[in-house]
């Protein structure tokens, strides 16, 4: 895994950011390793071809909406609302194209720009109301769920008139490869989310922000309206989630959601990406989110109860972030 | 930019409204009543999304337009949520209905207010499952131990009485959670000697939670025998993992309530059969129930609304599309 430059503007404040940011990176990926070697060791059926396909599609969802959540939280933000958003999501996927009888492409591009527009209202509040992200998406989380029971009638959609729909999640793309859509859904959208972070202006703003949101707008950055594009954008990495979330399960769940966005943000912060901002990788949230279903999918294996997979997950969100606050303390 | 993003606002809200008008029967269940001159029977549930609460509700509506009272319909968000149930209780009870229809999350924690509506003269009618005390003049509820041990017969009937088997289960911690668990567990100890239950894993109900949860279990034990599902989401959620793992047909799955998808794979064979309580029948005795204790007439103090077990035979039946519900 190649060392990534995090940011070349903001990097040089710090003494040595691209060999620590290496470091955090190769410690959670030896620990996923770790893990699935110890899991392979503990139970004979862990290691199988089938068992990691299932780890990859339990990540592809939550996966998904870390990779957006990423963006987020590196501008010193957080996003309470995309386990919501997301059911909102599916639930307006539903309406488009069961209600509507939408075809399903355009269907499914109109759901995913659902997710975008709640992204956008949210990014609104944080940037021209001055509302704190955390209050912004708390108040974004309890909108989409209400929006989504009402306009489901707090029934379930289902997606059985038009076939083919559960494909996008559970079909395969490449012909002899069995490899689910969802997971490979997943990595385009890690590599789209790598490429925006690294190689595009929003990238580079979402770090600039995230480092010092002052600086950023006294050198003139419109930082308001990148904002609003940052969120935006984890809305419709939002939106794709929840349509992959509907594909798997055949119909938009308008109870579900609830709590995703937790599970989401403890994986981008398994990955290393600081809370306090201007600090995060993609590819540390693939591997955060990697770990944590390692973590269920090898517990339940082990038939550990599931008391206990809760509080072995809450360990490992400790020991990350520890890990994360030593490297710092070090680099000084 | 901004009068694109404006616009695609404006299309934002006008697709949630347009939506929110396709489907009128949505909105206006929760208003107060009181106002009409009918007697007033404020019923607060153990929630109001899933599918289950929704044919209370429906059973519920049946038997108020039958016997002329206004209902409300309310419950908490999720069934962990005590301290909501506790404050839509007190709020019912502000409101001075003339009967109060009553499903306790805690079996406790509403005996405080339940003594006070009782001295206040309002008759409480529980439904679904009880509360430890003698206050509710009747419960109006399904025998979930009962109903999993019928779900753990037909398992050994239909895998021959011998072999491995999971449960996915929706919760550890509520009386349902815990009835149709230990029923079904109990019952195979007691009775089937030969089967082994390799595996309990919970996954709150979530549908996409008891497919991996599902598929984790057969991924450890390759040659199990069935999997019993304890309601709609865990059992969706086993039929989802079968599915997609491409085991139809070698598992026997059982589930418990009712929802489309479940019909589906009873339908096509994915699917045993299942275990459904009679929802409709809940919310309609819970009503019947409170309109004579309401008229001072004499109640029985349990009502028991049954379950029915359902299958591919019998699923077009009569009196099971009485009880299922998509």
């Amino acid at each position: 895994m190649k060392p990534e430059v995090n940011n070349p503007e903001i990097g040089e404040k710090r003494k040595s950011p691209f060999k620590s940011g290496a470091l955090q990176q190769i410690l959670a990926f030896a620990s996923l390793i770790v893990l699935l070697l110890f899991f392979s060791i503990a139970s004979p059926n862990f290691f199988e071809w089938s068992n990691l396909m299932n780890i990859l599609l339990s990540t592809s969802v939550i996966g998904i909406l870390a990779l957006g959540t990423t963006f987020v939280i590196i501008t010193g933000g957080i996003d309470l609302s995309v386990g919501t958003a997301m059911t909102l999501t599916s639930v307006m996927t539903g309406v488009f194209i069961t209600f509507w009888g939408v075809p399903t492409l355009l269907g499914v591009f109109l759901g995913i720009l659902s997710g975008g527009v709640a992204g956008l209202l949210v990014g609104s509040a944080v940037a021209k109301m001055k509302i704190p992200p955390f209050i912004a998406t708390l108040a974004m989380m309890m909108i989409a769920k209400g929006l989504a029971l009402v306009i489901s009638g707090t029934k379930p959609i289902y997606f059985t008139d038009s076939p083919g729909f559960t494909d996008i999640a559970l079909g395969t793309m490449i012909p002899g490869v069995d490899i689910p859509n969802a997971v490979l859904i997943f990595f385009l959208m890690a590599i789209v989310g790598y490429i925006i972070l690294n190689k595009t202006a929003v990238g580079r703003y979402t770090f600039a922000i995230g480092s010092n949101e002052e600086a950023t707008r006294l050198s003139g950055v419109n930082v308001d309206r990148w904002k609003i594009i940052i969120y935006s954008i984890a809305g419709l990495f939002t939106g794709i989630a929840g349509v992959l979330m509907a594909a798997r399960l055949n119909s938009a769940q308008p109870a579900l959601g609830m709590g995703y966005e937790l599970e989401a943000i403890a994986a981008v912060v398994i990955g290393g990406t600081s809370l306090s901002g201007g600090k995060g990788t993609m590819v540390g949230t693939v591997i955060g989110a990697l770990i944590m279903s390692v973590l269920t999918n090898g517990l339940r294996i082990l038939s550990v109860p599931q008391e206990w997979q809760t509080v072995v997950v809450g360990f490992v969100v400790i020991l990350a972030v520890y890990a994360d606050i030593l490297r710092r303390s070090k680099a000084k | 930019m901004k009068k694109f993003l404006m616009s695609l606002v404006v299309l934002f809200f006008a697709s949630v409204v347009l939506a929110a008008c396709g489907d009128d029967e949505a909105g206006g269940s929760n208003e107060g009543g009181g106002d009409s001159g009918k007697p007033y029977i404020a019923i607060v549930s153990k929630g109001f999304q899933h599918q289950f609460w929704q044919a209370v509700k429906s059973g519920a509506e049946q038997a108020a337009e039958e016997f002329d009272v206004e209902i409300t319909f309310e419950g908490p968000e999720t069934e962990q949520q005590v301290d909501k149930q506790i404050e839509m209780l007190q709020s019912a009870l502000d409101k001075k209905p003339d009967a109060i229809g009553f499903a306790a999350l805690d079996s406790q924690a509403s005996i405080p207010l339940l003594q006070q509506a009782d001295s206040a003269g309002i008759p409480i009618i529980a439904f679904d499952s009880g509360v430890e005390s003698d206050i509710p003049l009747a419960t109006a509820s399904t025998d979930n131990y009962a109903a999993a041990a019928l779900a753990a017969d037909k398992m050994a009937e239909l895998i021959g009485e011998e072999g491995k088997v999971a449960l996915v289960v929706h919760d550890q911690t509520s009386v349902t959670g815990i009835d149709r668990r230990d029923g079904f567990v109990e019952t195979i100890e007691e009775k089937y000697p030969n089967i082994e239950i390799v595996d309990i894993q919970y996954g709150g109900g979530d549908h996409l939670k008891s497919t991996d949860a599902a598929k984790a279990i057969m991924q450890a034990h390759p040659d199990l025998k069935g999997i019993y599902g304890s309601n709609e989401g865990s059992a969706i959620g086993v039929v989802n993992a079968v599915k997609e793992m491409g085991k139809e047909g070698e598992l026997t799955i059982i589930g418990f309530d009712s929802s489309k998808p479940q019909i589906d794979a009873i339908k096509d064979g994915t699917m045993a059969g299942a275990i459904t309580q009679n929802p409709v029948g809940i919310g309609y005795e819970t009503v019947k129930a409170a309109v004579a204790a309401m008229n001072g007439e004499e109640v029985e103090e349990v009502i028991d609304t049954g379950f029915y077990w359902y299958d591919k035979n019998n699923i077009e039946d009569e009196e099971i599309q009485a009880v299922i519900y998509e």
